[in-house]
């Protein structure tokens, strides 16, 4: 490793990965490049419709994070750019990047989009999976990051025909833009960077179903992948969001999905499951029901059906019995047109009982499965990273996130097929590692702005300053900008209004600030586009001309006027007037805020000391936090302790003996064996824990990794003869040589034991690959054993499905049973009997077994009521921790300052546990690094006099930040809680509790100008 | 007055309306018709809110009082809320007002409650379409507690 580090990361790939990562990095005190292929960042998020189990709109989710992504001082953001040289070694690396032209300047270009407008030339969209068409001037996505349009040179008329012969041919793009963004001379260009690390999340592509002809793809118009059907029902899709065939326009009213295209697939080098497929099936059937205004009847064809992850398993279930949806295990042969002409498909499969059957569709959706990018690829070849038989890099055996080269980190698809969360895991997962390298060098690479000191407007005359923008055309066009401008003088408190060409400009910027000062404006309106996109920026201008960046408002004349009134000018200029009046009322009734600072404690508290904790606190450590580590249990290493092997083969014993090792003997870490916690209190940046012993920690946040716990049967005759035994002890018994299992014959996997049942109705994730792993382990050591899992469906997602395809070739057998006809064990003398019913024979089969293996639930911790009320941390139905977001805050708790990881998450294998104690590990480290918490000071705060301390606020409070003061019977707000959703204010019987920002007068006062 | 109102019956009427937008959520549906084009009716005078929550029903009655036609308050989905139960609380809220409303006697298509998510450009564009017609067949507010206090309020 070198010793002369650098604060710097270099992260391979913007989808949700990246962004994440590099958020994490950025937030923590390093400086970051971020290299993204194409011409924005987003990857494949963007182009989803809803995301499983919530159902939330992916767009909606993602764009915070690609505006702060986008905006962060720290992160520079190269589009169009590759990796194409690297040397060096872990701390100090040098990377040589090509960047692409773009033929249109980042910082002219304002995103109007007169550009697309004016090009001829029309291109199919790769966004939308060729499914609707862009122009050669694009911008991927209307959200994208950066907000700016480029120019496809494959396809531009004048690069492709007049540049290199020196004719101006078309050149429409040029004439077009107002604001002289667009440069056809522009060039490629090759630069270089220092980083300390890397992480690599170049993404994964689709798999190319027209490989397998017997699918129809490409030949049939009615067959469809399934990203091809995300963008059919998205709202911003090629129809709008209408449920159309793409080719007719005709709404379908029966739709298959067909599972497992190009996963699970040993013939053409597919054998892994890509994890994903199922839950996206079943959510696409259910929004495509939920979507159609007519009655869709929706049908999914499956072999397995793997729902193994946090509640998706009540998603498939909800599906099933509630939304209507199919499910038939079968295989498909084929796929055929059908004869009628109506353009319908033809699905010929087989069911489980051998019978052959043909349903028509009017559409049918191959669930594609997912491969290793081009790029990713390369980008393992060039940096000499080992990679598995199927091109997906190899990561180091429990390790989460460590690439085959020091200082290389790995996040997302690069390593193999991963959902959402799991992705944002191994990010933050990454960033920690990363963090955990640089530490040395932990800020010495970026940058603070600083900013004149505030001017103090207490007091003065309010003098409003009115921008009104035109957005080159995009306003001025339907909009009467000028007479906007001149009513705007007639209103009170506005000192000086005028027009903007571009008010977003950087020239506009440098004229409102210079006004600011010549005509001592105190607060700031403009009207223009969307303050969700825009008011950042502007706030930045007032902040550097010395304003508080409270002191002003926004008026949407753009997206919410002249874009959706086109043809009623007249009316859409009363309405902008309308809405830049309020929008001056607002502004003229504004304070100053001021951000809230509290002290931040730079010490952690990790509670449970198995794998998950332990390895969350080792990262802690390494990044240079103090670290308590709590553990009431009288050893480390919890459940861990009892295994052998993990499912990659890991001698676990020696692994968790090392983790101890390390744990005792870092400077940082203070262990607390043997002792429980009596009580909890405080908030982000200091809370204090109360031990058992008496002993107080304080500490700025928490990991809770308290583990779970294994379900004792109570069925199969569990606990009444020593050879019926959980997966545990049978591990344990094997690696003690136990006559039971060393001498047996005949073995009996059940699966699904406490699990999939009323008691637990959740998948326990890890159980099928345990039975195989344990059921092959048996078999190699003897031949002879005759070996029979009995399962419901086979869950080994991932590589997994490697085992169970080698399980069943060594002669394994794989007997199904279904929910309603359970195996039953017999006890006649002393022989046991199972008795199962085969699904394909269709009678009961009678098994004399010498061993019997339970597969039992992974339940979750005793202690997580305890934590929850002590935390104010929520649990789900079924007593795992609820994170903050299933998707994009994995690890994160709704309470700022406490982050979960491992099994009282959801049940998860070793690998996974460790992911996540380490991303656990990079959120935490986050908020450690910061000198300060700060809040924006947008809160809710109470008149004392008013108050009459009735506890309406507190209860309706969901983040906890207000509480009544009983002795002085007051509420109180808390500012480091306080989320500033203003429900307290509306809800205060006598006026007391207001919003900063968004206080009772200003938007009465509004309604007073209407 | 009668000769006023017939007036208004005659020619094409354009309501006013008062539009609580939540910040997460609907606005964000509405920016998201914008870039779609997705056009409707210019009736609408939106008020940004952090959440739907923060809808005091102060503001409804007041907003009626002072000559909107109509009042449109839209939040997120229910189970969506950026402040986890904001818009619970503005259900809450909004049930009562609309009977409080009905109770004096003010016509119940005035006043309007909606989810639109952040990816629902269409949809908004519906609700607005939806609420402009309803009230538009109202015709002008009549003012049932139009209020002449020089526009104070109990602040």
């Amino acid at each position: 490793m070198s010793q002369n580090k650098i604060g710097s990361v270099l992260i391979v790939g913007a989808g949700i990965a990246g962004i994440q990562a590099a958020l994490d990095l950025a937030e923590s005190g390093y400086l970051v490049h971020l290299v993204e292929e194409s011409s924005a960042i987003g990857g494949t998020m963007p182009m989803l419709d809803k995301t499983f189990p919530t159902n939330d709109c992916s767009m909606c989710i993602l764009s915070p994070k690609l505006v702060e992504c986008g905006r962060h001082l720290n992160i520079r953001t190269y589009t169009n750019s590759q990796v194409v040289k690297s040397e060096g070694e872990a701390g100090n690396f040098k990377v040589t990047i090509k960047q692409k032209a773009r033929y249109i300047d980042l910082e002219k270009c304002t995103g109007c989009g007169a550009c697309a407008e004016a090009c001829p030339v029309k291109v199919d969209d790769e966004f939308n999976q060729g499914l609707g068409k862009r122009k050669a001037a694009f911008k991927q996505y209307s959200q994208a990051f950066p907000n700016a349009y480029g120019i496809d040179e494959k396809n531009c008329l004048y690069q492709t025909r007049g540049k290199a012969k020196g004719k101006d041919i078309c050149l429409k793009c040029v004439k077009a833009c107002q604001a002289g963004a667009i440069d056809h001379q522009m060039e490629d260009k090759e630069f270089e960077v220092e980083v300390g690390s890397m992480i690599l999340n170049p993404g994964f592509k689709v798999f190319d179903a027209s490989s397998l002809d017997y699918y129809g793809y490409g030949t049939i118009k009615s067959v469809i992948t399934s990203l091809e059907f995300e963008r059919l029902l998205s709202a911003s899709g090629p129809f709008d969001g209408h449920l159309v065939r793409p080719f007719d326009q005709k709404e379908p009213q029966k739709i298959a999905w067909i599972q497992c295209v190009g996963s699970r697939n040993a013939k053409i080098n597919h054998n892994y499951c890509s994890g994903v497929c199922c839950m996206y099936a079943i959510k696409e059937a259910v929004i495509a029901k939920e979507h159609s205004h007519i009655p869709v009847d929706t049908t999914i064809f499956y072999m397995d059906m793997r729902t193994p992850g946090k509640d998706f398993e009540k998603y498939y279930n909800n599906a099933k019995n509630n939304q209507g949806v199919n499910f038939i295990r079968s295989r498909v042969y084929e796929v055929t047109e059908a004869k009628d002409d109506s353009g319908d498909a033809v699905i010929r499969y087989s069911t489980e009982d051998g019978q052959i059957c043909t349903d028509q569709f009017d559409l049918v959706v191959l669930s594609v499965g997912l491969e290793p990018g081009d790029s990713s690829k390369d980008l393992a070849n060039m940096l000499d990273l080992k990679v598995n038989k199927y091109g997906f890099a190899e990561l180091q055996p429990l390790s989460g996130v460590n690439t085959s080269k020091d200082g290389v980190f790995a996040a997302g698809a690069f390593s193999g097929p991963r959902d959402i969360p799991e992705t944002v895991m191994q990010a933050s997962a990454a960033a920690g590692a990363a963090s955990a390298l640089l530490s040395d060098e932990r800020g010495t690479l970026v940058s603070e702005k600083e900013y004149p000191p505030e001017l103090d407007v207490a007091g003065d005359v309010i003098r409003t300053g009115v921008f009104i923008c035109h957005c080159g055309v995009n306003i001025g066009s339907v909009v009467n900008v000028p007479s906007v401008v001149e009513y705007a003088k007639t209103l009170p408190t506005v000192a000086y209004a005028t027009d903007k060409i571009y008010a977003c400009s950087q020239d506009a910027q440098a004229s409102i600030k210079a006004l600011i000062s010549e005509q001592k404006l105190n607060r700031i309106v403009v009207s223009s586009c969307s303050p969700r996109t825009h008011e950042p920026l502007f706030q930045e201008t007032l902040k550097e001309a010395g304003l508080n960046a409270h002191l002003f408002d926004m008026a949407n004349i753009r997206d919410q006027c002249s874009w959706v009134h086109m043809h009623e000018p007249e009316k859409a200029t009363e309405k902008a007037k309308d809405l830049t009046k309020l929008a001056i009322v607002r502004a003229s009734m504004q304070q100053p805020v001021q951000p809230i600072f509290m002290a931040m404690n730079h010490a952690a508290l990790v509670i449970g000391g198995g794998v998950a904790g332990m390895t969350s606190a080792l990262s802690l450590a390494d990044q240079g936090y103090e670290v308590h580590l709590v553990e009431k249990d009288k050893v480390l290493g919890g459940v861990a302790r009892r295994f052998s092997t993990g499912f990659r083969g890991e001698d676990m014993k020696a692994f968790v003996a090392d983790l101890i090792d390390q744990v005792s003997n870092h400077p940082n870490i203070k262990l607390h064996v043997g002792v429980g916690i009596k009580d909890v209190g405080g908030f982000l940046g200091s809370f204090t824990t109360t031990l058992e012993n008496g002993e107080q920690i304080a500490h700025g946040v928490a990991l809770l990794t308290i583990g779970g716990q294994e379900y004792k049967p109570h069925e199969y005759l569990y606990g009444q003869d020593q050879r019926i035994m959980t997966q545990i002890e049978m591990d344990e018994a094997l690696y003690n040589h136990d006559s039971k299992v060393e001498n047996a014959k005949n073995f009996v996997f059940i699966q699904c034991v406490g699990s999939r049942c009323d008691e637990n109705p959740y998948c326990s994730r890890t159980c099928c690959t345990k039975s195989v792993k344990l059921a092959l382990k048996v078999k190699k050591k003897n031949p002879k054993a005759n070996i029979f899992v009995l399962y419901r469906d086979m869950r080994t997602y991932g590589y997994f499905e490697e085992d169970y395809e080698e399980a069943r070739r060594i002669g394994i057998i794989f007997v199904r049973y279904s929910e309603n006809a359970k195996p039953v064990v017999n006890k006649e003398g002393d022989t046991l009997v199972v008795t199962v019913t085969d699904h394909v024979l269709d009678r009961p089969l009678e098994i004399e077994a010498d061993v019997i293996c339970l597969a039992a639930a992974i339940k979750a911790p005793e202690d997580g009521r305890k934590l929850s009320k002590w935390f104010k941390i929520p649990l789900n139905a079924d007593g795992f921790f609820l994170e903050a977001h299933m998707k994009l805050r994995p690890v994160d708790f709704s309470t700022d300052g406490v982050f979960m990881a491992g099994i009282a998450h959801s049940p998860k294998n070793m690998e996974e546990v460790i992911t996540q104690a380490k991303a656990a590990a990079g959120r935490a480290g986050v908020a450690l690094s910061k000198d300060q918490v700060e809040s924006a000071g947008l809160n809710a705060f109470v008149n004392k006099r008013k108050c009459t301390a009735c506890g309406t606020c507190e209860a309706v409070c969901s983040a906890k930040a207000v509480t009544v003061d009983l002795v002085n019977r007051v509420a109180v707000v808390n500012d480091a809680l306080c989320k500033g959703c203003g429900a307290c204010a509306s809800s205060c019987r006598c006026g007391a509790i207001s919003l900063r920002g968004c206080t009772n007068e200003q938007i009465v006062e509004m309604l007073n100008f209407l | 007055m009668g000769e006023i109102q017939v007036e208004t019956e005659n020619k094409k009427y354009d309501p006013k309306i008062a539009a609580f937008l939540c910040n997460w959520c609907s606005y964000a549906g509405a920016d998201l018709a914008g870039v779609g084009r997705i056009q409707y009716p210019p009736t609408i005078r939106t008020i940004r809110v952090p959440c739907s929550g923060r809808i005091n029903p102060l503001y409804i009655l007041k907003a009626m009082a002072n000559g909107a036609d109509g009042v449109l308050v839209s939040g997120c989905h229910p189970g969506d809320c950026h402040y986890i139960s904001g818009n619970y609380v503005a259900r809450r809220k909004f049930a009562l007002i609309k009977s409080l409303l009905t109770y004096v006697g003010l016509e119940e298509d005035r006043v309007n409650f909606s989810w639109v998510s952040a990816a629902e450009g269409g949809r908004f564009a519906e609700v607005v379409k939806g609420v402009s017609e309803r009230v538009g067949a109202l015709g002008p507010n009549k003012g049932v507690f139009k209020v002449d206090d020089g526009g104070a309020t109990d602040e």
